[in-house]
């Protein structure tokens, strides 16, 4: 093999870099100023009287504006979970860990997020959580002012009633 | 209720590709990285700049590689007034379709001139190589006016 040949370029470095300004519409600003108060703020729909979290603005079935700001509980069911056992670039966290699902009370959506202080193995759809926060000095304009979920002592809900919940975790 | 302040934030994606560029795009990137341009004879013997994989017309595998000049003529041009970001040159430059010496068909590059009077189509411009070669386009750092 000449040198030239084993000096050979067989690959080239071809990043895409795309650099977003992300400017959070009416309904995520409300959403995230709550969030800062520490509050979970979903919004209800008024025809079909469903409450979404994170809010959009609108509701999905109905096409209708959501104005009626409904304050939610901290406390949340398990609606669906996953174990990442893969290590993900760039992030920080050692599997395996938990990403859930969680609906909180009052709520008929569910949003992602961490579950810890939990055996992995015996987290299942229905368990009861609630919200690790954050020291109050540190709450920003983030779903990061919660740390994670972490399990409750309290009864499973059962899969139908799950997403059905009052604020204050009774049936709906 | 009121409305808050506007919330806006700055975030990057970032895909890092790294590409496999084959023998003949190496042998091409090989080249620029030895300060030398090469090209690729096509079955009607037209020598295409930055070499082709396959012809154009048969689809036949090429593998005649031929060396070019690193100087050449400038075929058509555009003026870009106010450079971006990602583009290769901070003050004005012209993109220009260079046909190098020795290749039938002409190359994109960008071509350094003091200003867009200096550019016209049939003007003869020469490689200016980058300090440190890698093995990638940007070997090439612009054309310059002969």
């Amino acid at each position: 093999m000449s040198e030239e040949e084993q000096e050979m370029i067989t690959k080239v470095e071809a990043p895409v870099y795309l650099k977003y300004n992300f400017t959070a519409g009416s309904a995520p600003t409300r959403f995230l100023a709550q969030i800062k108060n520490g509050v979970l703020a979903g919004q209800r729909c008024p025809k079909c009287l469903a409450v979404y979290i994170p809010t959009r603005g609108s509701c999905g079935r109905c096409g209708v504006p959501t104005v009626e700001e409904v304050e939610l509980s901290d406390k949340a069911t398990v609606q669906s979970f996953t174990i990442v056992s893969i290590p993900i670039p760039n992030n920080p966290i050692e599997p395996p860990f938990i990403i859930a699902n969680v609906v909180p009370d009052g709520a008929n959506v569910s949003f992602i997020h961490l579950m810890s202080e939990c055996v992995n193995e015996d987290v299942h759809i229905g368990q009861r959580v609630q919200a690790v926060w954050k020291p109050e000095d540190e709450w920003g304009y983030s779903m990061d002012n919660i740390r994670y979920f972490k399990p409750l002592d309290e009864p499973d809900v059962p899969i139908e009633l799950i997403g059905k919940l009052t604020v204050t975790g009774e049936e709906g | 209720m009121s409305q808050p302040e506007i919330l806006n934030q700055a975030f990057e994606l970032g895909y890092t590709y790294t590409r496999s560029t084959g023998p003949v795009v190496g042998r091409f990137l090989t080249g620029l990285k030895n300060r030398k341009l090469v090209g690729i004879k096509a079955s009607d013997g037209r020598v295409i700049v930055p070499p082709m994989e396959y012809d154009p017309d048969t689809a036949e595998e090429l593998s005649e590689f031929v060396d070019v000049g690193e100087q050449g003529e400038i075929v058509t041009f555009a003026w870009v007034k106010e450079p971006r970001e990602a583009h290769p040159m901070n003050e004005p430059f012209a993109w220009a379709m260079i046909k190098l010496d020795g290749a039938d068909v002409p190359m994109i590059h960008c071509v350094a001139a003091k200003s867009e009077g200096h550019v016209t189509s049939g003007a003869r411009v020469r490689a200016v190589w980058a300090d440190e070669t890698i093995g990638f386009m940007t070997d090439i750092r612009c054309f310059e006016l002969v």
